[in-house]
């Protein structure tokens, strides 16, 4: 497949491709169904599958996540959407103490293939309550594999490759990424849900990112070209089993990092994979490791303010020639 | 089915200023709708348009002592309330004159002075800060109790089921207000509630419950007259109004979950159209009463948007501000 498609498109592809492959799998949700989806990535399939296949959800976030969790449990191999990350705050419980603590509190004896699916992110001046980026939480939780597709190939080809994971996998879908298009380089996209990728190779500046930052970590690293800088982009793809071996081979030949991070700086992921490069990186170092994340307030609505808060193109070259030490 | 079978039982001035709250909110949505086309707000937009009997109804029966919470579908509410249009419309414009400083939007409308207490995105979220507001209230001595408004999806959330418990066994004065509009997005009642009787429900947990027509002003008064008058004797109440919105969810909706014809025949039952038509054949009305009215309406709506579209932005230096008690 060679057609340009958006990652919208690339999701249903997912879906379509699991729901037909597997009887086993259902899709459940709010208005996944009749609605088609409150970011269209299921619109058709409930025509195509039919209600016991694509099942719309009353507004019981808890329940049905719980709900889901029980199904992976009974031998169902269930896709939950939850609308957006900060709905999913009120299935924290089935999600955390259930989903991923059961293999090991059951001593091995049970395990949960649920595949939990939500969209993240700010930039559409949907305020507090619509815009956080919380992937980093779930990704503080053993038992969870967390994955943040940001291209099609991504949105493409890990949803089977989850579907095939025994244990509970959370992908965070960057809302603004919906209609971002591009082109697969392989039928069923990229499937491997283990490893980062190097989207832009480059000598002196490592600029680490995953999910919606990927596009503007991109235009950076192309702005920072023009002027000579020449900045390889890591996307991390995967927050939980952490690839760090990819990150490390790139800022042992840049020297420098830059961390590219949605959520608030305070106790953010970027904050993690700081300390992981201090702790196995530092001697490759030549300057400090530089964070760009967002301003620690609610996500306001206004758009200078929302602007002002999240990480820009600008804040992430500013911080790179920080990081290269005025040299650039 | 007709919209009020008997003739308006209000005085004069009562019955008008139902009239003139319907319209209000009329106006101000559709001056909302056109802002939002014309990209001067932004974000989510959730119209109340066919939906307002219930505030107009509802909300003048509270004092300046009591409380509201309500959700994203909250202007009409805040509008009724007393929240001035003009800041309402500036805070969706995101300006520093806006009621939340432009930091709430459509969603989040706030306004401490008129007790409003949102503009709760989270669906089912306002319900337990409702039932704390009223043990505040409660605890407090003080007089006030607290109207909640929620939409009919909101109660398959355990939020609606544990508020609901709450409120009876604590016997606070919080007045439950379901907006049941039959969908919560694309989803109709049958399809989220196995029982779709949605007094029962509330009733399960001890609260006094009522129903009325949410497409007749006059019943929707009336019956949360009588509820109101038992919330301030001590019990909790649930209050279910049968209404219908006429416009999409959002502005993002395709609605593919509704034909066209239950939207018409909804429509056909509007609250402002038949009310109007209830009032002018009782002769409590005139046409050019009610010309006169639409014109202090709309110069009222055409106001607050000039006053929104000339307000100055908050400068991005202020980002910070408002997280936490200033220093
Ligand atoms: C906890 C939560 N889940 C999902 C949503 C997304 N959402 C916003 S409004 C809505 C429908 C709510 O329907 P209802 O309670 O009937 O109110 P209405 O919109 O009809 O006024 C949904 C699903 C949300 N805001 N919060
Ligand atoms: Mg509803």
């Amino acid at each position: 497949m060679s057609a340009r498609q958006t990652y919208r498109d690339a999701l249903r592809e997912a879906h379509r491709s699991a729901l037909g492959g597997d009887p086993r799998v259902l899709l459940i949700g709010e208005d996944v169904g009749r609605y088609g989806g409150s970011y269209a990535v299921s619109r058709g399939l409930l025509d195509e599958f039919g209600p016991d296949r694509i099942v719309d959800a009353p507004l019981s976030e808890l329940g049905f996540v719980g709900a889901g969790v029980g199904a992976a449990l009974g031998g169902l191999r269930p896709i939950v959407e939850i609308m957006t990350v900060n709905f999913s705050l009120l299935a924290l419980d089935p999600i955390v103490n259930t989903a991923a603590s059961l293999r090991h509190m059951s001593g091995g004896q049970f395990h949960v293939p649920l595949v939990i699916r939500m969209a993240t992110g700010a930039g559409r001046q949907l305020a507090a309550q619509h815009s956080h980026s919380l992937e980093g939480w779930y990704a503080h939780v053993p038992g969870l594999r967390v994955l943040a597709p940001a291209t099609v190939d991504d949105a493409r080809g890990m949803l089977g490759a989850a579907l095939d994971d025994p244990d509970p996998v959370v992908i965070f879908e960057h809302a603004q990424l919906y209609n971002v298009d591009g082109t697969l380089t392989a039928p069923g996209g990229d499937p491997d849900i283990a490893h980062a990728r190097v989207r832009r190779p480059g000598g002196d500046v490592t600029l680490v990112t995953w999910g919606g930052m990927l596009p503007r970590t991109l235009a950076a690293a192309a702005e920072l070209a023009e002027a000579g800088v020449d900045a390889a982009v890591v996307d991390l793809r995967v927050l939980r089993p952490l690839d760090m071996a990819t990150v490390y081979e790139s800022v042992r030949r840049t020297r420098r990092a830059v961390l590219v991070d949605e959520s608030w700086r305070s106790g953010g992921f970027a904050a993690e994979l700081s300390a992981r490069l201090m702790e196995c990186a530092f001697y490759d170092l030549d300057a400090p490791v530089e964070r760009v994340a967002t301003a620690e307030v609610p996500i306001p609505y206004a758009r200078q303010l929302e602007e002002a808060a999240l990480p820009q193109v600008a804040s992430i070259v500013a911080a790179a020639r920080r990081c290269l030490g005025g040299s650039a | 089915m007709p919209v009020g079978r008997y003739p308006v039982p209000f005085d004069r001035d009562v019955a008008v200023e139902l009239l003139r709250q319907m319209l209000r909110i009329r106006r101000f949505e559709e001056a909302c709708a056109e802002q939002y086309g014309l990209g001067n707000i932004r974000g989510f937009l959730h119209l109340y348009i066919g939906q307002e009997a219930v505030a107009a109804g509802v909300v003048p029966l509270l004092g300046p002592e009591d409380s509201l919470v309500a959700t994203y579908r909250e202007h009409g509410h805040a509008l009724v309330r007393g929240v001035a249009a003009r800041s309402l419309m500036a805070e969706m414009f995101g300006r520093a004159t806006g009621c939340c400083r432009g930091r709430g939007g459509s969603m989040h409308l706030f306004d401490a002075a008129t007790r409003f207490y949102g503009g709760n995105a989270i669906v089912g979220g306002g319900l337990p800060l409702a039932v704390g507001l009223a043990l505040a209230a409660k605890r407090s001595g003080r007089a006030g109790i607290v109207a909640c408004f929620f939409g009919e999806g909101a109660m398959a959330e355990g939020a609606f089921h544990e508020s609901a418990n709450l409120a009876a066994l604590w016997r606070v004065p919080a007045l439950f207000v379901c907006e049941n509009n039959r969908y919560a997005m694309g989803t109709a009642l049958e399809r989220s509630q196995a029982r779709t009787d949605l007094c029962g429900h509330a009733a399960a947990y001890g609260l006094s419950t009522r129903s009325a027509d949410g497409m007749d002003v006059v019943a929707v008064r009336e019956t949360a007259e009588a509820a109101v008058t038992e919330v301030r004797a001590g019990t909790p109440c649930f209050l279910e109004l049968q209404t219908y919105r006429f416009r999409a969810h959002s502005m993002f909706d395709p609605e593919l979950y509704r034909e066209r014809a239950e939207v018409e025949a909804w429509r056909a039952r509007g609250p402002l159209h038949t009310y109007t038509d209830r009032l002018k054949a009782q002769g409590l009305y005139g046409e050019a009463e009610f010309l006169a009215l639409d014109a202090e309406v709309a110069a009222e709506v055409r106001a607050a948007v000039a006053y929104a579209a000339s307000a100055p932005t908050e400068p991005a230096t202020e980002l910070l501000r408002d997280v936490t008690v200033a220093a």
